[in-house]
This record gives C-alpha cells, structure tokens and sequence, in this order.
C-alpha cells in the first residue's frame, strides 16, 4: 500500500520463506490423511503427547477448544495404563465423543394428528436450506405423505425456481408467489392452501439470513406470528440448517436463531467433503437442540438420520 | 466480523500496554491468551500455532527488553505479524491481460459464488467501466443459470444466453467466442459449486481452467468457515491453482480466523470481500486495515472512502459552509440523517470506527437498529419548511402535531431537538476554531466526519474505550433515555452526542482520528 509496507515485505522476505514451507510442511502433514487422529501409529499409553494430539485433532475438527479440552480430560481421567493402539485410542475418543452426541441424536417425527404439519427451515445464506427441503419432503413423500413445500425464499434470484424443480423431482405440491414478494404473506397463504387441501406436511423455505442481522430476524420472527394466527401450535417444527464447514460462529447462529425463532432442531449438511462437522458436539453441550439429519451427498436420496456412533466414528477417523 | 478477535487481543494487550517491564513471562501468557483467541476466531491450529511461535521470536528479544514501551512493542508485532500474514498490500482484480479477460470463479458450494459473481460484475462495470459478460457453467444446481440471469439484470450486466445440455468447458468456449466477438472486456466465468473431496467436479474445473486459461482464478470462501479452510483452500489450491481468493458474508458476526488460515495456507491474496446481500456490497481488501481493526485500532480508511463514496459532495459543502456560518437547521439535519442510512447505518458506520466494538455490543443490547434513522427522518418529514428552518417555533402543540404525523411521541421529539441543537452549537464552534489548514469542502467533509490530527496511539485508543464502559454516550440519536443512575456517563466524551454517527463532537474524546498514511 505504501513504502514502508513494501520494504517489510521485501525485508522480510527470506525469513518468511522458511514459515510458509514449515507451515505448509506442517499442513499437509496432518491432513494428508482424513481421519483426524492418523498420525498415531506407534502402540502408546495414553501419556501427555498422546492426549495432546488428540486434542489437536479435535480442534482441527471444529469442536472448538473448550469442547477438546473437555473430552481430553475425560479421557485422561480413565487412562490406560497399557499400551494401546491407534484404532483403540480412536475408539476411545470416539466413545467419548458419541457420550456428548448421543442425546441430541432424535429422528424429527412427524405428529400426525397435526395437519398439516408445518416445518419452518431457517438458516443462514448458502446453508443449503432449499436442499435440504428437497431432500426431505423426498423421504417424506417416500412415507407416503402429502407434502407441499411454500417458496419463501422471496429474496434471492432464482430460489423460488429452484425449490420448484425440488417440488417436481418429489412430486410435492408448490405454492410460490413472485420474486420480492412479502415472505410472510407467502406463509399465510400457503398455510392456508395446506389446510384446504389437506396436506399432511407444509415445508416452508426462508431466505438466508445472518444471524447478526436484527431486522432479517425480525422478518424470521413476522412470519412465525403469521403462522401461529392460523394454528397457534404451529410452526411444529424449526430447523435450523447449518453448514459443515461453519465454525466457532454455529454457536451464535444456533443461540441467535434459537431465541428468534425456538429452533427445534438442526440438521447439518455438506459433510461430504473434507469438514468434520465437529461444532456439533460443542452445540450438543451447550444447547442440547436434537441433531436430525446430516446432508451427505447431492442427489435426493443423500439426507440420513443423524447418527451419534456413526458421526463420533467418523470425527475419531474410525470407519463406522 | 472482527470485533470478537479484536475485543480479545485488546483484552490481553491492555495489560500489556498498561504495565512499564515485560518479562519472557508476560510474553508467554499473553501468547498463550492469543493463541486461544486465534482458534475461538477459527483460525486453523497450525496456522495459529505458527503465527504465535513466530510473534514470540519477534518478542522475545533484545529489541523488547530495550524497548522503552515494552507492551507497545508487542502489540507493534503482533499488528505486523497480522499483516504479514494477511498479506503487505492490497492486490485488487488485475485485468491487465489482453480483452476479453476471463475471471474464473470457484468454491464450495453455498460460498456465495454466484452473487459474488454479480458483484463483481458490477463493480467493474460502474468503477472501472468495463463491458462485462457473464456466463453461468453450473450445470448441477436446479436453477442456478437462472439465479445468475435474473441477478444480471439486476445489476445491468449481460449474460450468456443459455443452452441446455452443453458441458461446462463448452460454455466457457462459447462465451469467449461471445466476448470476442461482442467486444467485451471482461468475461466471468461462475462454475458449479463442489466438495472438497468431489473429483470429479474438480476435474471439470480443472477442465474448464485449462480451456478458457483464465487471468484470474477467483475461491470464493466463507468468512465464517471454521477449521476446514486450510483444507478447502489448499485443496483448490493444487488443484486450480489459484490466483486470488474472495471472503464473503464479513458482514456477519464471525470472526473471521479463516482469512487469516487461507492466505498463509496457498499463500495467495485476499482480493475482495463481500460485506452485504446488496449487490454494491463488495469491497477491496486492505489487509493493512483489517489487522489495525483486529487490533482495535479502526478502520478509518475504509470510513473515509465509503463516505466520500456516498456522500454527495455538493450537498455536504453545503452542510459544511452552513456549519461554519452556524445555520445548520433540521433540512440538514435530515440529509445527513439519511446519508448516513445511505452508508449502512449505524452499525455500519460504526463497525469503522475504532475502538468501538463495546459501544456496538451496547447498541445490540438496547436494541438501538436501524429504524432510529428513519423515525429521526420521519419526525423531520412532518414539519413545516418554517419548522425545520426554526425549531425554536416549536411549541407543545407543533409537537404534539409532528408526533400524530410521524407516529412518535413527543419526547422522541424532544430528543431529536436536543440533538440537533447540541450538533448546531458544536459545528459552530468548530467553524470558529477550525480554520488553519484547508477550507475546501473535502476540509468541510472530513471536519463533518470527525477527522483531523493524527492517529490515536493504542494507548489514546484504551483510554477512550476505559472512558465510555458503562453507556451509551447520553445523546446518541434515538437511544433510550440512559437511565437516571449511569456511572461512566459524566467521564464520557462531553461531545459524543453529537455523532448522528457522523459525530462532529467525536473529536474531542477522539484525539484525532487521523488522515492516516
């Protein structure tokens, strides 16, 4: 930008070269492989280097350091005297782990004297909520339900078209009104619809929103006063979409959306890929909201239920 | 985004700052309390541990213990580490290559590529006047042609008609063909969104960037992603070879450690951010600036460029001679009001301002959001033209009138009077005093703004921050009465009042909020 900053850059040139490669040296190092606890390959006890890589891993995997921290005290406090070996101590930490998930892993049961039962699915942008309404109103019709799905999601171009496509490939009924509409209009309308027609299950989209946005909220917040006019049980379910590869800030996102809107369960999606996923566990502590899906995959099929052994196996770097 | 980290590192440093030795001890704590704040913020583990390591090399040292102002000078490495990290300068999109120049962008799915796309496009097209085509290669996601169709005609900028059933790559061929053809400038290439692990869409990438041989190879990424990024980053990274990277969603409360993970991880600049839904909300990165912010030092260039950005220049030359003659009436008041909107508000405005993460925090918690401006706007919009140019006519029953028409109460009436008046007395007196230098109206703009002098030392800064702890300066705009009982209240600025967030009276608790550099 100016002099000096050039001249540091330049100064500091070769000192700098010898931290990129240590760094990046270091980087490919711990994830070459995926698992999150590879590098333990010698038979060990469960000494002091051996909780601290654990620890490590689970930073690394997004349970945050007070969460690690925990689970590595827990798991010092029943140490092994002998020697174990790296799947043992995978599966400890993986034991321990499904401890903190197995309470919040609750499958999202559809009350069926509540019809229609209405799903509001919240989140923030590029969560991947339309997906995950196409996904599930798949597994819903599957069942042998009615499903209709409310394009609420008036905001960004194109994701009225695109829950329409998802409506097709389900066979769920649509109900949409025109890009820049009032959303919560949309909701009263198509709460309305479900009623007539008599659906057993109404998924309503929303547009993304940051948490942190006070007036999106309270847009959230407008269309759940609409939707308990006409059913003041309503909605009967809150999801709350997040993303696998959030961090630390899925706590403000669960904690911000949870007091708007009384979120009554997540579903994470994308974990897929490299990310792990592993907030979850610290949500778990912290919130005790039930996990009911993970997104795994991008065709409509790929929404499973959540599974605690399963995912603790997966953040250890065992095969389940 | 990076109020959380810099409110922590502030935390620790203040003690630093505040004591006269440092001892290896004190470095080894405060390290320790930074590399806690690095992962809470989300930066990897290695590249936290890195950045930490190589802060205590740098700290302790000769150079500390000499130092006069030992506290100071860690707080001077840990801001140089932090930029040295981010990267030294700027780097802005570079489209010196022969037209059209293909800028292909690329990310995980949900990065916000798509609406990253359109903002660039329209950036370049408004600042930079370029003719601009924009071609959609997502054939995966239902819809997503579309989406870059419909935000196409949003921000004015053409797109690449769509043909069903061609290949990614067959895209990229033919919209270059268009381009060239069209006489364009600039061709954006928005591809499918992908996994990390997905190869088979990394080769379509791959694919697609040997075909089109981009100039720029864009990631676009998620300010808020936690560990992963190193992952998604260097996986891009070998695969695409990257030229740039793009941070959406900075504009949420995140706190941002991923930037700092992907630059050191591929090494590769953080050009642009994405700091809104709107479709103008895209800025350059100043790394420079986001460590000062970090550090809690402020980012008052970005304030004066948005400002001279927005603010229309005739109008304010205008404010600004009617503040210096002392005539600044409710009219005024009501432009700046609503050219404030115009800059994102208070929260917006105020993120930019250094030091001023905990007055922010204090706004949330009193629900002080953005319907202040417009009510304030409101009030303005029921009076009379005689009313707005003097307000000393208004009686109770004006009052009561005005507040039937703007659906407020009396009191909000009041309120806004008093604040009017407190600014009107402080733009005089500023307009006596303030002679010397310029008298141009960028002079008159920046007086307006709050800025002069030079920079608040990190020292001036938690003095200023020490000073306003328990409330809201009294007379910000809108805000609640403070309660009757408010301790901090008489050491707070006497002139904070006056900021409609543009604050002529900061200035005072503010020992000049510099040009800088």
């Amino acid at each position: 930008m100016d002099d000096s900053a050039t001249q540091t850059t330049e100064t500091a040139g070769a000192e700098k070269k010898g931290w990129w490669q240590r760094l990046t040296g270091g980087l490919k190092r711990s994830s070459s492989a995926l698992s999150a606890i590879s590098d333990l390959v010698t038979m060990r006890r469960l000494d002091d280097a051996v909780l601290d890589e654990i620890d490590d891993a689970l930073i690394r995997a997004d349970l945050g350091l007070d969460t690690s921290h925990r689970i590595v005290a827990a798991l010092s406090e029943a140490r092994h005297k002998a020697a174990i070996s790296p799947d043992e101590v995978k599966a400890v930490v993986a034991a321990e782990v499904e401890k903190a998930l197995a309470p919040v892993a609750q499958p999202l049961v559809i009350d069926a004297t509540k019809r229609p039962f209405i799903i509001l699915v919240a989140g923030v942008n590029g969560s991947g909520k339309t997906t995950t309404i196409g996904k599930l109103a798949a597994k819903l019709r599957a069942e042998g339900r009615s499903v209709m799905l409310a394009a609420g999601d008036t905001f960004r171009a194109a994701a009225i078209e695109q829950l329409k496509i998802w409506s097709e490939r389900s066979g769920a009924a649509f109900i949409a009104h025109k890009a820049g509409a009032d959303a919560a209009g949309l909701v009263f309308d198509a709460v309305t619809a479900a009623r007539q027609r008599g659906s057993d299950v109404l998924l309503i989209d929303t547009a993304g929103r940051l948490q942190n946005r006070a007036e999106l909220m309270d847009e959230l917040q407008k269309i759940v006063r609409v939707i308990k006019k006409i059913d003041a049980q309503a909605p009967h379910a809150v999801l709350l979409v997040l993303d696998a590869t959030v961090g630390q800030n899925a706590l403000s996102q669960v904690e911000i959306f949870k007091k708007a809107v009384g979120v009554t369960g997540l579903v994470m999606t994308k974990l897929d890929g490299t990310a792990r996923g592993g907030i979850l566990v610290a949500l778990a502590a912290k919130f005790a909201v039930p996990v009911h899906f993970i997104g795994v995959g991008e065709s409509i099929d790929d929404l499973s239920p959540f599974s605690a052994r399963d995912f603790a196996r997966a953040i250890a770097g065992l095969e389940s | 985004m990076f109020d959380n980290l810099s409110e922590r590192l502030n935390g620790i440093l203040d003690r630093l700052t505040r004591r006269g030795a440092l001892s290896e001890a004190d470095v080894e704590a405060a390290l320790r309390e930074v590399r806690r704040a690095l992962l809470e913020a989300d930066v990897a583990l290695d590249v936290a541990r890195a950045f930490t390591e190589q802060v205590k090399q740098r700290a302790v040292g000769v150079d500390v213990i000499r130092s006069v102002t030992p506290g100071q000078m860690v707080v001077k490495i840990v801001h140089d580490q932090l930029v040295e990290t981010l990267g030294a300068s700027a780097e802005p999109i570079d489209l010196n290559a022969p037209a059209p120049v293909v800028i292909m962008m690329v990310g995980l799915q949900g990065s916000g590529k798509t609406t990253t796309t359109a903002k660039i496009a329209k950036r370049l097209t408004d600042q930079q006047k370029r003719k601009v085509l924009m071609a959609s290669l997502d054939t995966r996601r239902p819809a997503a042609m579309e989406q870059l169709a419909v935000l196409g005609r949003q921000v004015g900028v053409e797109t690449l008609p769509i043909v069903a059933g061609q290949t990614p790559v067959q895209i990229a061929t033919r919209a270059q063909t268009a381009a060239r053809l069209g006489g364009y400038d600039v061709v954006l290439l928005d591809t499918a969104g992908r996994l990390t692990l997905d190869d088979e869409l990394m080769r379509e990438a791959a694919d697609v960037r040997r075909a089109a041989a981009p100039h720029e190879v864009l990631l676009v990424a998620d300010a808020l992603t936690g560990q992963d990024a190193v992952n998604l980053a260097r996986a891009f990274n070998e695969r695409l070879d990257l030229t740039g990277i793009v941070l959406t969603r900075i504009d949420g409360d995140g706190r941002g450690g991923a930037a700092l993970s992907m630059r050191a991880v591929t090494g590769k600049p953080i050009k642009l951010i994405g700091t809104g839904e709107k479709l103008d909300a895209i800025e350059d990165f100043y790394p420079q600036r986001i460590a000062d912010r970090i550090l809690g030092m402020g980012d008052i260039v970005s304030l004066v460029e948005k400002a001279a950005a927005t603010i229309d220049a005739e109008k304010a030359a205008r404010v600004a001679e009617k503040m210096r003659k002392g005539a600044f009436d409710l009219a005024d008041l009501r432009e700046q009001l609503a050219q404030m909107q115009h800059m994102g508000g208070m929260t917006g405005l105020m993120a930019m301002l250094p030091g001023i993460a905990k007055i922010k925090n204090q706004l949330a918690e009193r629900n002080l959001d953005e319907k202040v401006l417009k009510r304030q706007m409101a009030i303005i919009d029921s009076m009379t033209p005689a009313e707005r140019r003097h307000p000393d006519i208004l009686k109770a029953s004006r009052k009561r009138r005005i507040a039937a028409g703007s659906g407020t109460r009396p009191e909000d009436i009041n309120r806004l009077l008093k604040m009017h008046r407190t600014m009107a007395d402080v733009m005089k007196a500023m307009g006596r005093t303030s002679g010397g230098a310029k008298r141009g109206p960028m002079a008159g703009l920046a007086n307006m703004l709050g800025f002069g002098g030079s920079m608040p030392s990190p020292e001036q800064m938690a003095e200023l921050a020490k000073k306003m702890p328990d409330g809201l300066p009294p007379g910000l705009p809108g805000a609640p009465a403070p309660p009757p009982k408010m301790p901090g209240a008489s050491t707070l600025p006497p002139n904070f009042p006056g900021l409609p967030g543009l604050g002529p009276k900061f200035p005072s608790g503010l020992p000049g909020l510099g040009k800088k550099k």
